[in-house]
Formats: C-alpha cells, sequence, structure tokens
C-alpha cells in the first residue's frame, strides 16, 4: 500500500476504533487470517496493530473465538 | 547453518515439516525456521485423523495416539443419536509430540531446523522473485537467502501475501474456535462425537474426541457471521455448563479453521504456500493435517525438483499437482458444506430419525446417505441443490 492511500484510510476513518486487550490474547492468529490490510503483527506472545494500515473494518472483531478484539465507536488510544 | 540454503521453509507444524522432509530427502539444502520456542506447542488442534492419512506419511506409533477411533455419533438438535461403526479408521493424536516426530523425519532427511525464529518479511531479487527471508532471531534482525521459500505458516499467514498472492481469508470462511481438553469426560473411548444444531454450532459442529482416560477434546468453531453476535467462547460455555459443569478443565486454547477451497494461487516465482497458508483444509470436516502433510509433501518433491534441474519456474507445476489430489474433492466437499450448515434443526432431526431405521450393522456413510434420501424425499432437493451449482 503507497503513503498516500495510508493518509487516505486515516482520513476516512479519522481515528483508530480496534483495540486488543491486552493480557487476553491467546495468539491464536483467527485475527491475522481475516485481516484484509495485514495490519497485525503477531509473534509466539506478542500482537499488535499496525495503526496506520488498519482501517477499523472489524473484521478481526468478529473472528475472535474469546472476545478479546474490541471495537470502539468513540476511538481508542494507540498502543 | 548454512550461509544459504536451496530451500526455506517457514513453519514447523505438519506442512511444513513434510514440505522440508520431501524436498531434504531429495538431496538440496533446506532451511525449516519456526516463530514458537517449540515445534508442536502449544496444539491448537482436535487432533482427530484417520489411519490412511497419517500411514501415508509415518508407521503409527503408540507414543502419540491418544485413542484409536472405530465409531463416529452423530447428534442431533432433539437429542437423537445416530452412531456408524467402522473398523479401527482412525485416532485422536497427541499432536506435541506427533508434529515434534515429524519435525524429526525432516531433520533425519537432511534438513536444518531453527525454532524462535519469527519471519517478518521476504527478499526479492531485481526481477521481483522471491529470494530469501527476513527474521528475528534472540532480539536481532537477519537475513537469509534462498532459491525457494515455502510458506507454511499455518492460519495465519502472511508470508504468502509479502510475495504478493491473495491470501487473506474472508472472515465468513474462517471457523474462529475455542477448544479445551477436559478431565472426567465419561464417553466412550473410540467414538469421535458431533453434534448439530443451531443451539450448539450454528453453520458447522460442535466436537467431543476423546484422549484416553476419560479426558476430551472439546470445542466449536463459529464462522465470523455467527462471531459478530455470538463468540464461539460463549457457544462452549453453555454447552459445558449444560452437559459437564463439573468438568476439571486441563487446557484451553483459541484456534482458526480456514474452512474454504484452495487459494486461487498457491505458487509464483520463487514461493509456495502449503497446508492452513494455503487454505489446503478440507472445507467439510475442518480437517487440515492430512490434507497439509499431502499439500507440503507435494511442494516439497516438486521444490527439489526445481532445483535440481536447475528451473525454478517448475514449481508453478505445484498448483495443478495439488489441485488434482486434493484441491478439486475439496471444491466439492465446500459445495457439501454449504448445503448441509444451512439445514434447519427440523431437517437434522428428520434425517436421523430415518438414518435411525437402518440396522446399526448395515450403517455405512454412503448407506445413511442414501437412506435419508429414499425415506425423505424432500431432502433430494437439498442434497441436488448442493450438488448442481
Ligand atoms: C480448534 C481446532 C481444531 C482442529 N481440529 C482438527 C482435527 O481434529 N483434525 C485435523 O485434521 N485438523 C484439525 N484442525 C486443523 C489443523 O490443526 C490444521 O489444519 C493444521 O495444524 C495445519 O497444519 P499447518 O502445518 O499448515 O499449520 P500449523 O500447524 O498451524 O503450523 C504453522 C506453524 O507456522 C509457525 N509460524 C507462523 N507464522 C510464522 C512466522 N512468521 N515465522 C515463523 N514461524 C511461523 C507457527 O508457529 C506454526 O508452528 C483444527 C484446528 C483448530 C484450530
Ligand atoms: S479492523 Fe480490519 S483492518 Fe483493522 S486490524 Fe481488524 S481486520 Fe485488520
Ligand atoms: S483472534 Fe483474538 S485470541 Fe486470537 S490472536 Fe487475535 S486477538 Fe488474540
Amino acid at each position: 500500500m503507497s503513503d498516500s492511500e495510508i493518509k487516505y484510510r486515516m482520513a476516512k476513518t479519522g481515528k483508530l476504533m480496534i483495540e486488543i486487550l491486552p493480557d487476553r490474547c491467546d495468539y491464536c492468529g483467527c485475527c491475522v487470517g481475516v485481516c484484509p490490510e495485514d495490519a497485525i503483527e503477531l509473534k509466539e506472545a506478542e500482537i499488535f496493530i499496525i495503526d496506520p494500515r488498519c482501517t477499523n473494518c472489524a473484521k478481526c472483531v468478529w473472528s475472535c473465538p474469546i472476545e478479546v478484539i474490541k471495537f470502539n465507536k468513540e476511538g481508542v488510544q494507540a498502543h | 547453518m548454512n550461509k544459504e540454503y536451496d530451500i526455506i521453509v517457514v513453519g514447523a507444524g505438519p506442512a511444513g515439516s513434510m514440505a522440508a522432509r520431501f524436498a531434504a530427502e531429495r538431496g538440496v539444502s533446506v532451511l525449516m525456521l519456526e516463530k514458537d520456542r517449540d515445534v508442536g506447542y502449544p496444539v491448537r488442534c482436535g487432533e482427530a485423523i484417520s489411519k490412511a492419512g497419517v500411514e501415508e506419511f509415518i508407521q503409527s506409533d503408540d507414543k502419540w495416539i491418544a485413542s484409536r477411533i472405530s465409531k463416529f455419533s452423530f447428534n442431533a438438535p432433539d437429542g437423537t443419536e445416530v452412531i456408524i461403526e467402522f473398523g479401527e479408521a482412525g485416532y485422536v493424536l497427541e499432536r506435541r509430540i506427533f508434529d515434534y516426530e515429524l519435525a524429526r523425519t525432516a531433520a533425519e532427511a537432511g534438513a536444518d531446523i531453527l525454532t524462535r525464529a519469527y519471519v517478518n518479511g521476504l527478499l526479492f531479487d531485481s526481477d521481483g522473485k522471491v529470494s530469501g527471508v527476513k527474521y528475528e532471531y534472540n532480539g536481532e534482525q537477519k537475513e537469509i537467502k534462498s532459491k525457494i521459500v515455502i510458506a507454511a505458516d499455518g492460519v495465519e499467514s502472511r508470508v504468502g501475501r509479502w510475495a504478493g498472492l491473495k491470501t487473506h481469508i474472508d472472515f465468513r470462511d474462517m471457523e474462529s474456535a475455542v477448544q479445551i481438553t477436559a478431565a472426567n469426560i465419561p464417553v466412550d473411548q473410540n467414538t469421535l462425537y458431533f453434534y448439530f444444531g443451531k443451539d450448539v454450532a450454528p453453520n458447522g459442529y460442535f466436537w467431543i474426541f476423546p484422549k484416553g482416560h476419560n479426558k476430551a477434546n472439546i470445542g466449536l468453531g463459529v464462522s465470523g457471521i455467527i462471531g459478530k453476535k455470538k463468540s464461539a467462547q460463549s457457544f462452549l460455555d453453555d454447552f459445558m455448563n449444560k452437559h459437564y459443569p463439573n468438568a476439571p478443565v486441563l487446557t484451553k486454547i483459541a484456534g482458526g479453521v480456514p474452512c474454504s477451497v484452495t487459494l486461487d494461487k498457491i505458487s509464483g516465482p520463487g514461493i509456495m504456500l502449503v497446508g492452513d497458508a494455503a487454505r489446503q483444509v478440507n472445507p467439510l470436516s475442518g480437517g487440515g493435517i492430512a490434507s497439509g502433510m499431502i499439500g507440503g509433501s507435494i511442494a516439497g518433491r516438486i521444490a527439489a525438483e526445481a532445483i535440481k534441474m536447475n528451473k525454478l519456474e517448475h514449481i508453478l507445476t505445484y498448483d495443478k499437482a495439488w489441485h488434482d489430489r486434493l484441491g478439486k474433492r475439496h471444491e466439492t466437499f465446500n459445495r457439501i458444506k454449504e448445503g448441509i450448515y444451512n439445514f434447519s434443526d427440523e431437517k437434522f432431526n428428520s434425517i436421523a430419525h430415518s438414518v435411525l431405521k437402518i440396522p446399526i450393522e448395515k450403517r455405512t456413510l454412503g448407506k445413511v446417505f442414501t437412506t435419508a434420501l429414499m425415506n425423505n424425499p424432500s431432502l433430494l432437493l437439498d442434497i441436488a441443490k448442493v450438488f448442481v451449482i
């Protein structure tokens, strides 16, 4: 994705709305598998959203089997 | 470790280990990288597999067989149980040991293995062909070159995307699963139990797979469509509260099963995808151990041939080889899945009732299927729908 596309997406969505609750993740990879933007980094026991890539599409939220990802309308702090 | 390899395999699950082994056996140099500290752990799997699926690759061994399976029990929403008997048809594995053993066979064939190596990018040569990987090891960023990279990085696969293939899975096809291994579950130790219906597992099935000594893997997966409203976790909690409220839970894991047809393209210049990364799971059953090993073995063989012939384009023949062996069959299974998993609870019940009329010794899967049809002609239409499109 080019820089201008990233800026466009940030402009479109305004703020970050997706949050992974720290400490509750099982590192299973469902969210990574469905993310259309390659916006989630998952190591052995570490996970984070690559903020500039995320479009707030919420597919990861629906695919997390243990409800660890939240969609917050008001926006969330970048970790 | 060498400075360069003919083939680098990313991920040491069943698919990666078989790719590494089948390549190394042909005399080319192979390195397999795994991000976790242990091969085979954590286990994110129900661990059921057919005997034939195992024995194509490794001789059965008690040390990784938790139980031997000779019966299936299908349970309709109204509680009707249909049992089908086979000979010794399959196993519930101890995958922690099984995956380890598979990796050992790769090592014995000559593959190098490095754990705790997290692959986070690819190297490309000037004409855009994949020519190695970037990885993090001991907190240091490193690179290593290879002629071919085989991505066996599972459901969370990203390697294929970096190579420019379209790999992310539609959230509707992702069965997001949660499973516990519980003790004191007094089910028959040679039977796989499947439960259907909108209350237990809409659009899929709930499973209890025995692991010996009344331990069992208990879980389910739900599509993202269902997950929007209710998570796999809530379904599992409901089932356990109802049936086994006091069962001690030994482990609990989350996991994803990509239940779709194989990706349109599973090879490209310098890159091949195998196992869950290629979406080679049987979309009807959700089983991906055996099919991943098959995909891995085909890719490993073709990659080694390409190196030996000094003709790297040869790896592009992998797509067709996979399609002929299993990919085509998975397309049919996927159509059946879309038919069956949309059945209403009433339909599941009425099929179960007609099948019960077949004496157990005559109940084969095929007979169950045809009798269900004859006793329940309205089903014909549904099944026809399944096969037509
Ligand atoms: C809950 C559940 C139940 C299941 N039940 C069954 C069943 O009963 N029977 C059956 O046949 N199948 C079952 N499956 C499916 C089966 O587990 C998978 O299809 C199978 O493990 C796929 O093998 P694989 O080698 O492709 O991937 P995996 O076994 O997932 O291996 C991929 C490996 O790649 C590593 N990796 C990922 N990214 C990187 C990276 N960037 N760098 C380095 N390493 C990386 C991972 O750590 C992992 O070890 C189930 C799955 C789930 C989630
Ligand atoms: S909201 Fe969409 S883009 Fe953002 S991390 Fe989740 S799946 Fe990826
Ligand atoms: S799907 Fe949920 S549990 Fe699994 S890795 Fe993503 S956030 Fe963690």
